[in-house]
């Protein structure tokens, strides 16, 4: 007989139920990491894929601003030696008149691009469509987006007209790539890029160093466009989704955390149950190491038990993030894309294996504690309470709340705020490992009741501070994590709304298009929306990309109407605005992303590349900017168009003279204009539109809190109805002595609702000061964005409320089964 | 004070089996009666029901004037909170509450405030000579200490009845002597009514009658 085997089985029978929930828990943490994961690695793999087959046998691209570059570039590239054929390409975000979406248009050399880059080469009936200046190829998947076949016609803005393509053939696209492609002639005309290029895509001859050719091309670029092998463009954009898909991790694994506890929770008070039988075992020659290793194969196995469920459940969760929120899971970088999901191994494993571990380790604790305990103490029954007395050292608590304060603000590493999670992590478990002492301060703290039950379940509690730990971690653990990130994502909210309210100061709001758009207001336009009745003041802006460096995403430039003097009523500024001498070069107003990535500062000189050369300018001012995570760069206008004689704007924003409505000036823009050729858009139409789409980016977090919560709660419903199981000879006793069910019910609510509420307020202290490095380290290091905390004390409240009454509930419904039975006859149980 | 009159019970099984049947018992107020039998026969059973904690298949049980088959179980309860102590086997003190805490017990059921401090609990500790160990918690006492804690805590509400089950069954022949001598000593003194199940002959001989449970009935062995 396997000694090892017959324990087990011993344990998974008798606590069938308990073992179950503690595998579904673990079983669900597995299934939410894999599920993003597996969400992330395709929608990235896709976008590798897409830029892979798009780029075709490109060795190098040179990209510049959104708006392009001198297409005099281009010839220069393709007279280098080392260049065996180059293919200028004009890229636009073509806005379809009508739709929210907007499709990318290539313009493309049908004859270079068939040497470069083929895929972009269109498939149709007739090749001389390839030269037409009205005919448009699309893939698959914009076909279908556009809901049109080839032979119809497709309409796409072109400033504030109407291009109108026939479709004539198709692309071959990977597979949920939403792509057009028009000759470059046509782009550049139709779309006002006259000698202008978006990019180009470069072969090298045969046997040429290509790094060599980089370089030498590189020496004879204008400021603010770069050359790069077509790997790092993927390279680029896995980079500036990580933060955000790390925090998604990062939010799974603390459902996998909440799993584990739930272990350490079944394992504990299965240890402390079976204390005499596992004491015997001791006593008839088991070892302790050997006892160890079965304890902790127990943990194992519920692991890999629930690892495989996970697994499973975490693909078909996976498929249904993917339909619920994109490929990007709310965040917005992959829009547009619709990937096929892949399944990895490597990364299932990993997550199995995360599963297996969270398991073992929960069942570590609980097993040390068994192997350390004197067999001849422990065979006595009623030695109970000595059981988990090693928790009450509180060096190893205190030791990881010490190392958290020391590593909170260390910088981050490769953009992400490690030593912020890792100071998280140690408060969480500094805090759990310091949970006896903290259980036995505040249970101290409560007056005696009157009620001899409550006085009763109180006395329990004071003299077991360690068992109260074991139903307390998991609540405690699952109330802070909801509490940290409640005050996160309302103090993230309330500064987005509050800094809505500052920079939508006009009345009316009308865009064209965004940076690559191919929509834009000439100055003929601005003229007519300055003029429109009821139009009091009209300021317009300028929004364009452009490259500070080449291994880093763009930067967005706003060429605004702005008076320097009075510049703090127009931009968010954080702190002083700067005054700028006339000698000075002319003022910038930097976002916080980008003084944190490129590290200017109020009063330095930064320098950015604008029509084609690097132009100083001195940093006036500091502005928090929710928009855009790479950084922006407020500049005057007037100075823009002095530069580059771009008079063209994307936003305009119109202040309306007294008595006139936004609902009229409306109506006249779409007469003037045509209808849906320009987005107008009031401030709350704005706000309401962002914050809706703040909603929908947190909605996983949100969805990831409940599952906390959930696991919380099952937790406590666990370990209630294992303490209750356990103590059925005392309920025994009570009964013999003249207590009633109901009242012994009383006592054990009372006992449910004291530990809840130590749960409770240890959870919304750890919670609060979680929040804190969420908001001021996390967010900051890995989005660039500072934010003002703000407590959401009504929501708290009412949390910790409904929390409490849920946990008492759960704690007599949990109880009740233990009461239900012969409780009378479980005096004469001896084990 | 005890009269139970054509008392039948079944052990549950499976399979069912009568333990017994028109079962008569009268004890006298102020009576010592130990009831002896084989193992099985249902001693604790009867213990039970006289207690209230089970209800007869038939008959009557009434204790101290009151037919319990009259009362639900919050009744029963309630009734056995106020007139019923109880003698365990395995003691049975609870092990978060120190020894005078525990013997507080029954009068805190019953509603006394600072029950802990109640001077009848100091008189028991003393009369079971554990005076000075009030504050002690239960897993400092030995097995004869830890007993006379749960005579004392039978006997703080001055009970009507005081039911033991096997009250020696876990000490060595020296502390069961003390213990018996002391039960029957206590039980005297409160002027109180007591039944003793038990296989042992020393804690029979401090009982005023004896009884042997056979399947027919109580047969009397002496007293």
């Amino acid at each position: 007989m396997d000694i090892a085997l017959a324990v087990m089985r011993g344990t998974f029978g008798a606590y069938r139920g308990r073992t179950l929930v503690a595998t579904l828990a673990i079983a669900l943490g597995v299934a939410l990491g894999f599920a993003i994961q597996t969400v992330n690695r395709s929608a990235i793999a896709e976008f590798t894929q897409g830029v892979a087959t798009l780029s075709g046998d490109a060795d190098l691209v040179v990209r510049g601003p959104a708006d392009g570059f001198d297409e005099q570039v281009f010839a220069r590239i393709a007279a280098e030696r080392g260049v065996s054929a180059a293919s200028p390409v004009v890229e636009v975000d073509a806005r379809l008149p009508a739709r929210d979406d907007t499709l990318a248009l290539s313009g493309v050399d049908a004859f270079r691009a068939a040497a470069v880059t083929p895929a972009l080469v269109g498939r149709g009936a007739a090749a001389v469509d390839l030269l037409r200046d009205d005919r448009v190829f699309l893939s698959p998947a914009a076909l279908a987006m556009v809901a049109r076949a080839v032979g119809d016609t497709l309409d796409v803005q072109a400033g504030t007209g109407v291009a109108t393509f026939t479709i004539a053939g198709t692309l071959d696209a990977p597979a949920g790539r939403r792509l057009a492609v028009v000759d470059i002639a046509a782009a550049q005309e139709r779309f006002g890029r006259l000698g202008r290029v978006s990019r180009v895509d470069v072969r090298v001859r045969p046997g040429t160093d290509v790094d060599a050719v980089r370089a030498s091309i590189a020496a004879a670029l204008p400021a603010g466009v770069t050359v790069v092998r077509p790997d790092e463009t993927s390279a680029l954009a896995s980079r500036m989704t990580r933060a955000y898909r790390v925090n998604l991790n990062v939010l799974a694994l603390v459902a996998l955390f909440t799993g584990s506890l739930l272990v350490f929770s079944t394992q504990a008070l299965s240890v402390v149950r079976r204390r005499t039988q596992l004491a015997l075992l001791r006593t008839l020659g088991l070892s302790r190491r050997r006892l160890v290793g079965i304890l902790l194969a127990e943990g194992a196995a519920i692991g890999v038990v629930g690892a495989m469920v996970g697994i499973a459940a975490g693909y078909a969760l996976a498929a249904a993030l993917l339909r619920a929120f994109g490929a990007d899971l709310g965040a917005g970088f992959f829009r547009g894309d619709a990937p096929a999901l892949a399944f990895s191994p490597s990364a299932a494993g990993l997550f199995a294996l995360l599963g297996v571990i969270a398991a073992t380790v929960g069942a570590w604790l609980p097993a040390i504690e068994a192997a350390r305990a004197s067999p001849a103490a422990a065979i006595k029954a009623g030695d109970d309470e000595s059981a988990f007395r090693g928790l009450v050292s509180p060096w190893p608590g205190v030791a990881c709340l010490v190392v958290a304060a020391a590593v909170v603000a260390l910088p981050p590493i490769g953009g992400l705020p490690v030593f912020g999670y890792a100071a998280i992590a140690l408060m969480l478990v500094g805090t759990l490992l310091l949970l006896p002492r903290l259980a036995r301060a505040l249970l101290a703290r409560i007056p005696a009741p009157r009620a001899s039950g409550a006085a009763l379940a109180l006395a329990s509690l004071r003299a077991a501070p360690g068992q109260a730990t074991v139903s307390l971690a998991a609540i405690v653990a699952a109330v802070a994590l909801a509490v940290s990130m409640a005050i996160m994502v309302s103090s993230f909210r309330d500064s987005l709304a509050a800094w809505l309210d500052r920079v939508l100061p006009a009345d009316v709001y009308v865009r064209a298009g965004g940076a690559q758009s191919s929509g834009w207001l000439e100055p003929s336009d601005q003229r007519t929306l300055a003029s429109l009745p009821g139009v009091r003041q009209a300021e317009f802006m300028r929004v364009l990309r452009v490259l500070v460096r080449d291994d880093e995403a763009a930067v967005v430039l706003l060429a605004r109407d702005l008076d320097r003097a009075t510049a703090s009523e127009r931009i968010a500024l954080i702190g002083d605005a700067i005054d700028v001498p006339t000698d000075r070069p002319p003022p910038a107003w930097i976002s916080e992303a980008y003084a944190d990535r490129f590290g200017a500062s109020p009063g330095a000189t930064i320098t950015l590349p604008v029509a084609g050369r690097a132009v100083a300018f001195t940093v006036a001012g500091l502005w928090r900017d929710y928009a855009r995570q790479t950084g922006a760069v407020i500049v005057e206008r007037a100075s823009y168009v002095r530069l580059t004689g771009d008079a063209r704007v994307n936003d305009a924003a119109l202040w309306l003279a007294p008595g006139a409505t936004a609902d009229a000036v409306r109506r006249a823009i779409d007469e003037r204009f045509g209808k849906d050729r320009l987005t107008i858009a009031t401030p709350d139409e704005i706000r309401a539109l962002s914050l809706a789409v703040f909603d929908r980016t947190f909605a996983v977090t949100y969805a990831l809190e409940a599952v906390a919560i959930a696991i919380g709660l099952v937790g406590l419903s666990a370990t209630f109805g294992a303490l209750a199981l356990a103590r059925r000879r005392e309920f025994g006793v009570l009964r013999h002595l003249g207590m009633t069910r109901r009242e012994i019910g009383a006592m054990l609510a009372a006992e449910g609702a004291m530990v809840s509420a130590v749960g409770l307020v240890v959870g919304l202290v750890l919670g609060g000061a979680i929040s804190l490095v969420l908001v001021h380290v996390v967010n900051r290091q890995s989005f660039r964005w500072s934010m003002d905390l703000h407590v959401p004390a009504g929501q708290l409240v009412a949390f910790s409320l409904a929390l409490l009454a849920l946990a008492t509930l759960t704690a007599v419904v949990s109880a009740r089964r233990a009461t239900a039975g012969d409780t009378i006859a479980a005096v004469r149980e001896d084990w | 004070m005890i009269r139970c009159e054509g008392l039948a019970r079944t052990f549950a099984g499976p399979p069912p089996r009568p333990l017994f049947a028109g079962l008569k018992l009268d004890v006298a107020r102020g009576e010592i009666v130990a009831i002896v039998g084989e193992s099985g026969s249902g001693k604790s059973t009867l213990l039970n029901l006289i207690a209230g904690l089970d209800v007869p298949d038939a008959g009557s049980v009434v204790v101290d004037g009151v037919a319990l088959s009259a009362l639900d179980d919050d009744g029963r309860t309630r009734f056995r909170r106020e007139r019923i102590g109880f003698v365990f086997q395995a003691f049975h003190v609870l092990p978060y509450l120190p020894v005078g805490e525990n013997v507080a017990l029954p009068l805190a059921l019953n509603g006394v405030r600072d029950a802990a401090s109640d001077p009848r609990v100091a008189a028991l500790l003393d009369a079971v000579g554990l005076g000075d160990r009030a504050a002690s918690p239960p897993r400092e006492l030995s097995g004869g200490e830890l007993q006379r804690v749960a005579i004392a805590r039978a006997l703080v509400h001055a009970p009507a009845v005081v039911l033991a089950d096997e009250p020696t069954g876990n000490l060595d022949p020296r502390t069961a002597a003390s213990i018996v001598e002391l039960l029957r000593d206590t039980v005297k003194r409160q002027h109180a009514t007591a039944v003793i199940v038990t296989h042992s002959r020393a804690a029979a001989s401090a009982a005023d009658r004896v009884l042997e449970l056979r399947p027919d009935g109580l047969v009397r062995l002496q007293g």
